[in-house]
């Protein structure tokens, strides 16, 4: 095996591609990337990269209709995608990693009370008592500050935050190792937001547990990001350190896209990048950014391999 | 249980709910005593038991009260012996072992109708010489009748009407109306009449006991049927029987159908095709038609009927209807995240999947209670009824069997067929308040 033991996760070639009508949609196409225990990585990109898909494919929650499902990801050592479904259920799901979904505040059983939907993965993956279990749960509705006496409550009679919350404890209650969190600010306030990311920072400082946070709100994620990794089309075309990539992004992707954040109090209107991303049912050949790209030049019709520059990498000719 | 509990304070706000609980409670207390007071084993008895158990009763006697609502009055039946002293008896021993038994009941006789017969059960214990017997009767009018002398065996029946030498003697065409008028009024004459009974034995340990039973027109809370069978035992009984299969049949069918269609709808593929398929085939067969096969080749055990109810209902539309609502629960992101964090398939269908139907389960399942046991009364009425259980439909089918409508044995057909419309109803009242209660709740989530 020639996994990287040192790293809590590294991705090799993972591929997700889905089975339409009209062809395969090229989801997640060949994604690698590695993350060291408690750090944060933001993945950034416009809707329809493959972000949830991505993260879906972390966490085998596929739909029916998958065309190829491949490659290697390697949590802790192991290669989770050589493991039956039944192993990953047991042995992967909230034990090594857990998720945030999109939408967590729709994510909580409606009949159910949250202190025992909190409790459940507990119950099930530690095999604790419902007693034992709860004792947990109160420690983790203390950590993302939820106030106690809500276990008794249900969903409905939750704020957004408050079930963001909840779904936070959720992911955190067996202590897994990785959280995804797929787009956990969208539809929150900016209090709100603000108030769950200082969260996450907190449980990242005092849990050690290292997060990918999926999104396009590139403002609130810088809040959080160790790492940056920019998504195009199924691939992934710029991963840095989060300090060395917001000032200075190096694929002109990257560079377009943090210059669409609008910015406070300025003149300049944002920017925006011209023409949508290709059809992931066909994909151009060459790179893939290239039909949007200004600065676009004869090299680019072939298949940019991934330039390392610095401790940066960088899918673009530019950079070679 | 708060949940409960606001739910039942809504279901108390509809008056047809509470009737219908305070039906249904009545019904259960009813089926709880008559388990408790006619043990199984005694109602079979006392149901397959021919005249040796219900020699006592008239046939087809209209239940007692009639007589409130009616301007003739029915002449009600009774049975007295002189074991448990309602009778008078006395001995007198005399010489050489001979003694002389004196027995004698008074009663008041105030009815319009004639009794159907008077019957004399003798008993008596000798070893060689029969004991002797003269039967008079005292009219209110202090006419002495003399009935007749008999030497009587060990059980002696003595039945009035069927005596031709009494008839020639009270010059009549019929006994009971002679005994019971003037001579020569066909009008009864009213007033207390006696029955004197005198015995001689002529063995030292010789015993004569006697049991003096009219057959009226009317009898008991439920009157009889053509077995001198008391309705009020099947009528009782049918309670437990009905709720039984009832309740049974209907939750059964449908906490099964739910099972099965989340099932279906988790697992997709080939397990929801082939439940599909089965749903389909089981839809076109004739349910009714293949109970009356079961009933008529196989057996006509409650059980082995309830068992194929169940089956032949688990599979039909409402599979289908279950089935689409699961499949769009199945796609909520709460699915989605229970499967995230590594619930297993079946912790999914019974924690998640099934919760959310339950407000729709609870209605139909009451609602269709009076379906199962109108079905279970039904079949007995075409003769496929449990074969030793005394229930509703068995009633009406006797009752049918005997052209009671035609005769006018009203009460017979009345008697189960309420009961069947009161439980109907109850269930039907509560059912519907419950479907008013959960389902605007279920709108809300």
């Amino acid at each position: 095996m020639n996994a990287a033991p040192e790293k809590l996760l590294h991705i090799k070639n993972l591929v997700l591609h889905f089975k339409t009508t009209n062809g395969s949609v090229q989801a997640v196409d060949g994604v690698d990337f590695d993350l060291d225990s408690n750090r944060a990585v933001v993945i950034l990109g416009e809707s329809g990269c493959g972000k949830t898909s991505l993260s879906k494919a972390l966490l085998r929650l596929l739909p029916r209709n998958v065309d190829k499902y491949s490659g290697h990801v390697y949590l802790q050592g192991t290669d989770v995608m050589t493991l039956d479904n039944e192993e990953y259920r047991q042995n992967v799901r909230w034990v090594g990693m857990s998720l945030v979904p999109q939408a967590a505040m729709n994510s909580l059983n409606p009949v159910l009370r949250v202190g025992d939907q909190v409790a459940e993965p507990a119950m099930v993956h530690l095999g604790l008592s419902k007693v034992d279990a709860y004792k947990l749960v109160y420690k983790m509705f203390q950590h993302v500050g939820v106030p106690a006496d809500f276990v008794e409550r249900y969903p409905f009679e939750l704020s957004g935050g408050m079930r963001q919350r909840v779904a936070l404890a959720m992911a955190l209650v067996t202590s897994p190792s990785l959280i995804v969190l797929d787009e956990p600010t969208s539809a929150l306030d900016l209090l709100t937001q603000a108030n769950i990311m200082n969260v996450l920072k907190r449980i990242k400082h005092e849990l050690g547990t290292s997060f990918i946070l999926i999104t396009h709100d590139i403002a609130t994620s810088s809040e959080l990001a160790d790492e940056v990794a920019i998504m195009y089309a199924g691939q992934i075309v710029e991963t840095g350190d989060a300090k060395d990539f917001f000032p200075a992004p190096l694929h002109p992707y990257s560079q377009m896209l943090m210059a669409s954040v609008p910015r406070l109090r300025t003149d300049s209107d944002p920017m925006f990048i011209t023409g949508q991303p290709p059809s992931l049912m066909n994909p151009p050949k060459g790179c893939r950014f290239a039909a949007r790209c200004p600065y676009r030049f004869e090299k680019c019709s072939e298949e940019p391999p991934v330039f390392q520059k610095a401790n940066r990498k960088v899918k673009c000719w530019l950079h070679a | 249980m708060n949940n409960f509990r606001s739910s039942f304070q809504k279901l108390v706000q509809y008056p047809s709910a509470v009737a219908g609980i305070f039906v249904v409670f009545a019904l259960v207390f009813v089926a709880a005593y008559a388990m408790i007071t006619i043990p199984y084993t005694e109602a079979v008895r006392l149901w397959r038991g021919g005249e040796e158990v219900w020699y006592q009763n008239p046939r087809f006697a209209a239940p007692a009260w009639i007589n409130y609502f009616s301007s003739k009055q029915y002449s009600e039946s009774f049975a007295v012996n002189t074991k448990d002293g309602q009778m008078t008896k006395t001995v007198t021993p005399g010489n050489e072992g001979i003694s002389t038994f004196d027995m004698a009941y008074e009663f008041d006789y105030s009815y319009d109708v004639y009794p159907q017969d008077l019957i004399l059960y003798v008993t008596t214990t000798y070893k060689e010489k029969q004991p002797f017997i003269s039967v008079e009767l005292l009219t209110p009018d202090e006419r002495t009748i003399r009935i007749g002398n008999f030497s009587v065996s060990n059980e002696f029946t003595y039945r009035f009407s069927q005596d031709e030498k009494l008839l020639t003697k009270l010059r009549a065409d019929e006994v009971i109306p002679a005994l019971f008028s003037l001579p020569g009024s066909d009008q009864p004459l009213k007033g207390k009449y006696k029955l004197i009974i005198t015995g001689t034995t002529f063995e030292p340990d010789s015993d004569l006991n006697v049991e003096f039973v009219s057959h009226g027109q009317v009898f008991g809370w439920a009157g009889t049927d053509h077995a001198r069978r008391d309705l009020v035992l099947p009528l009782l009984w049918g309670v437990p029987v009905a709720l039984a299969f009832g309740l049974i049949a209907s939750m059964g069918t449908s906490i099964l159908t739910m099972v099965i269609a989340a099932i279906g709808a988790w697992y997709a593929g080939w397990v929801d095709e082939l439940i599909q398929r089965i749903t389909e085939v089981n839809l076109v067969l004739p349910f009714y038609a293949l109970l009356i096969m079961i009933g008529t080749f196989y057996s006509r055990s409650i059980w082995v009927i309830l068992g194929a109810t169940i089956i032949l209902s688990i599979f039909t539309g409402s599979i289908k209807a279950y089935r689409a609502i699961f499949i769009q629960v199945k796609e909520s992101m709460y699915i989605e995240a229970a499967k995230a964090y590594g619930a297993s398939s079946p912790r999914i269908i019974f924690l998640y999947l099934i919760p959310r139907m339950i407000p729709l389960l609870i209605p139909s399942l009451v609602q269709s209670v009076p379906a199962f046991v109108f079905l279970e009364a039904s079949l007995a009425v075409i003769g496929l009824g449990d074969p030793v259980l005394p229930t509703w439909g068995k009633i009406i089918q006797d009752a049918n069997s005997n052209g009671a409508l035609y005769k006018g044995y009203y009460y017979w057909v009345l008697e189960p067929a309420m009961l069947l419309m009161i439980t109907g109803l109850a269930f039907a009242f509560l059912g519907f308040a419950l479907d008013r209660v959960f389902n605007p709740k279920l709108r809300d989530v």
